[in-house]
């Protein structure tokens, strides 16, 4: 069995592109946005709340991002509700996931680490919610979960 | 929560205890335990831990409060199995989170190796 981790996600990817060039398109929102899919309201200063919306179809709703930390070409952070996609719900005081991007040069290009941390405090109902939210492309998950929730 | 919409509602019971359970090495131990050889006895269970009976029943008991082994008595003898729900339900969605983070990431390379 793998170690029980349901903490955080980690992924490295590698690009054929300059340090600098990729972290303007990580801090700089209006770049951030269009790869994202997401159209912010301001700039990303730290400490700043952000507000937007996630614009990826089948997956549109309002986000709210509080930017943590900002080390230029370094490390962009910020703090999120994961899936907050359900309009009627008020998330404000539940728990945030650290999101964080971790920028390293590499021989013909940039290492990009994404970290995703935190989830273990967001509530298991709201983790199901996930679930049960999403219609599209759902409905083996649903049918595996309700094995085990019925 | 809001109330059910769409068929698969799923109703879950309250997991508060759920993580504060998983934050203890023993407790941890115990469950890839029962996840690999399947329901044990508390007797099989205590075996080369180094850990006292009385303490690995304690440890159980929490993770039975939290829902993520039940008591699966047999005869006189307690004998705990995992109970996956929980555990289950936090894995799948973290799978889920990481898919959206792989098509991401995927969408950040093509789009600053578009103007290379």
């Amino acid at each position: 069995m793998q170690a029980i981790s349901t903490d955080r996600i980690e992924k490295r990817i590698e690009v054929r592109a300059p340090r600098s060039r990729v972290w303007r398109a990580i801090a700089d929102a209006t770049e951030f946005g269009a790869w994202f899919g997401m159209k912010l309201d301001q700039p990303f200063t730290e400490g700043a709340t952000i507000r937007g919306e996630i614009t990826i179809s089948g997956n549109e709703h309002a986000v709210q991002l509080q930017v943590e930390r900002i080390e230029p070409e370094r490390l962009f952070a910020y703090r999120w509700h994961p899936y907050a996609i359900d309009s009627k719900i008020d998330y404000s005081s539940e728990p945030t996931t650290l999101v964080e991007f971790r920028l390293e040069e590499i021989v013909g290009g940039t290492a990009v680490t994404i970290i995703e941390s935190g989830f273990d405090q967001i509530p298991i109902t709201r983790r199901a919610e996930a679930f049960r939210m999403n219609d599209r492309g759902w409905a083996g998950q649903i049918k595996k979960l309700e094995r085990y929730v019925a | 929560m809001s109330p059910n919409r769409g068929g698969a509602a799923l109703r879950l019971p309250d997991a508060a205890p759920v993580f504060a359970a998983l934050g203890d090495a023993t407790r941890l131990r115990l469950l890839r335990r029962l996840s690999a050889d399947g329901p044990l006895s508390i007797t099989r269970l205590s075996e080369g831990t180094g850990v006292t009976r009385q303490a690995i029943t304690r440890h159980l008991d929490t993770l039975e409060a939290a829902g993520l082994v039940r008591d699966a008595r047999r005869g006189r003898e307690r004998v705990f199995a995992l109970s996956v729900k929980r555990l289950e339900i936090a894995r799948q969605y973290l799978d889920h989170v990481a898919a959206q983070w792989d098509a991401a990431a995927a969408r950040l390379k093509e789009f600053v190796e578009a103007d290379e």
